[in-house]
């Protein structure tokens, strides 16, 4: 089968710059190479919208880097479309194009019609074919207002829909979206998600590779994901399965008041597998999403933390999320943005 | 191949564009780009007045403030593009186009031609009627010719600057900076280039605009005495070699640097 991407042994380190590297071997603190990537392995099928979800700094935007031919590989291959991104990047070229969230890219001068068109002659998209893709693609982002507006003149929003477009104008083989939705308000990034969804529906021989950090948009987007953390691929399979993995009634979220302590006392207990935390400072409340090896293990939890001082208020048992499947495999919840920005 | 070199083209007007419409677009650019540079080439040829220097040397002053403005869109502005592009986050998406680098700097330098051609035109008129220059053109066909050759060498020469500002960004602009006023000294824009010496002279033709300015000052005063650095087509002939190889360095140097670049991290790296 030919995969529309594949890694293999994918590996990636960051050095620090030679004169500084030399100083410091010098003093006797050499820095040791930053790994941003170590033994990635992935497939992705034609025509699937792949996710890599992960925490910041996991490595997921290296991937993207690499597989767009902006990074090369320490060690390893990366396969876009059958071509080595290192030996051929010319070839993978013609067949990718990438949107990244929080871009400014364009000018300021120019309006969101004449952004897309510039883009879209980069890729050598006669500009009839352009117009016409682009006023389909303005009309159904609903960006028909502002796309005779300087492009200096959008909001965040207006301009992440115009950088989605100048993304899908090329019509790509395969599209790399990393954070598409990255501080979005809830109602464009639904528009952009149902965009993105809509498009791969229509071209079943394209393929998207997503980015994100947003559980619910992994979840609800995504064919099948890989949790990437710390540079290596935890697990990959569809969010269903990756949820079917935990037990159903295993997974409990406990509301306590405000607590200022670490998750160490649960979390060293042999029948807590993990948990993680979220302060509701506003409400003077803290929710412990705890995911536990064996049903019975409950009763020594709320014990636990009753020994603590800390007052059981509600105790919910959940079904499991894709947040849990995270949780469980990488042993701590992502720090911020967990099924934000109207994902659900 | 039909295909890459459409694809190039349209890369190319692309890019031109920008600057094509952000000409129209902020008018702006006519005081800063036209009244300010005139202040400088009017001191000099004042100067010149005021000490009695033969004519034709306001008329040198004159046509070197035309020829500065394409030395700065060339030079300048299209070689420090890459760095102004890195920052803006646009550079990635250059990189990553299945397109040539070079096009994208042809469609930057061409767009800019526009404004160019009108602050050197403006500069040339009014300085000429200022201060009452005449020109002598001995050959426009020679002329024409030097000024193309004299483009061709300038735009290679940015071409490879512009890839060290690919990689070094904030550190090959400061560079730049720090080169750009020895840089208008030596090329002798505003005196014949002979004043340095023969050997500062020599050293100063390494410059491309060099050789181009000395050899459109003999063109277009003919017959006056311009202390020429050589002939004219001596001069030609440095300017086509210049030519061949600042651009066959341009692209090797582009490559290279855009390869270094993908090895350590840093090409779409911002903030350097």
């Amino acid at each position: 089968m030919q995969w529309s991407i594949e890694t293999r042994n994918l590996r990636r380190t960051f050095r620090d710059r030679p004169v500084r590297r030399l100083f410091r071997r010098a003093v006797g603190t050499p820095v040791p190479d930053k790994v941003a990537l170590d033994s990635v392995n992935v497939t992705v099928r034609p025509g699937e919208l792949f996710g890599l979800l992960g925490p910041n700094g996991a490595g997921k935007t290296t991937i993207i880097k690499i597989l767009s031919t902006l990074l090369l590989p320490s060690a390893g291959e990366a396969l876009v479309d059958g071509i080595d991104v290192a030996k051929d990047p010319d070839s993978v070229r013609r067949r990718v194009n990438m949107v990244s969230g929080g871009e400014h890219s364009g000018y300021g001068i120019l309006t969101v019609r004449e952004t897309i068109w510039m883009f879209s002659q980069f890729y050598g998209v006669p500009t009839k074919v352009a117009k016409k893709r682009a006023d389909a693609m303005i009309e159904r982002l609903n960006l028909t207002e502002s796309a005779d507006t300087k492009t200096s003149k959008l909001s965040t929003g207006m301009r992440q829909k115009m950088n989605i477009i100048r993304g899908f104008v090329t019509d790509p083989k395969i599209l790399f979206l990393d954070e598409p939705t990255l501080g979005l308000d809830v109602g464009i990034a639904r528009e952009v998600r149902a965009f993105v969804s809509e498009w791969i529906s229509e071209h079943p021989e394209r393929t998207v590779l997503l980015t994100t950090h947003y559980m619910a948009e992994a979840d609800s987007m995504c064919d099948r994901v890989a949790i990437i953390d710390q540079g290596r691929v935890l697990a990959c399979d569809t969010p269903a399965n990756l949820k079917r993995d935990l037990a159903p009634d295993c997974v409990y979220q406990i509301e306590v008041p405000l607590w200022t302590e670490t998750i160490s006392p649960l979390d060293q207990m042999p029948v807590v597998r993990s948990v993680a935390m979220e302060h509701r400072g506003d409400q003077g409340r803290t929710h412990l999403r705890v995911i536990l090896e064996e049903e019975g293990g409950i009763a020594s939890v709320t014990d636990r933390l009753a020994k603590r001082g800390a007052r059981v208020l509600s105790m919910t048992r959940l079904e499991p999320s894709l947040e849990d499947a995270f949780l469980n495999l990488v042993g701590h919840g992502l720090s911020s943005g967990n099924g934000e920005n109207g994902a659900r | 191949m039909r295909t890459y070199l459409i694809t190039n083209l349209r890369a190319i007007w692309g890019r031109a564009y920008v600057r094509v419409v952000g000409a129209n677009r902020e008018p702006s650019w006519l005081f800063f780009e036209v009244a300010l540079p005139l202040l400088a080439s009017f001191s000099f040829a004042l100067i010149y007045r005021g000490m009695g220097a033969p004519e034709q040397y306001v008329g040198f002053v004159v046509v070197s403030g035309a020829m500065i403005a394409f030395w700065q869109n060339i030079l300048w502005s299209m070689a420090a593009q890459f760095y102004w592009e890195k920052e803006m986050g646009n550079l990635e998406l250059y990189l990553m186009a299945p397109i040539s680098r070079m096009s994208i700097l042809m469609g930057m330098a061409v767009g800019g031609l526009f404004m160019t051609a009108i602050r050197a035109t403006l500069i040339l008129l009014i300085g000429t009627w200022v201060f009452g220059v005449t020109y002598q053109v001995s050959s426009w066909l020679l002329l024409t010719g030097v000024f193309v050759l004299t483009m061709g060498a300038v735009y290679g020469l940015g071409m490879l600057s512009s890839s060290l500002f690919m990689l070094f960004g904030r550190e090959a602009w400061h560079t730049a900076n720090l080169f750009q006023e020895p840089v208008y000294f030596a090329t002798g824009f505003y005196f014949p280039v002979r004043a340095l010496g023969d050997l500062g002279a020599m050293l100063a033709s390494a410059i491309p605009l060099t050789l181009g300015l000395d050899a459109i000052r003999q063109l277009i005063f003919s017959g006056k005495p311009v202390n020429p650095l050589f002939t004219v087509r001596t001069e030609m002939l440095l300017l086509v070699v210049a030519t061949i190889f600042f651009n066959w360095a341009a692209l090797r140097a582009l490559r290279f640097m855009e390869n270094l670049g993908k090895q350590s991290g840093r090409l779409t790296l911002k903030g350097q």
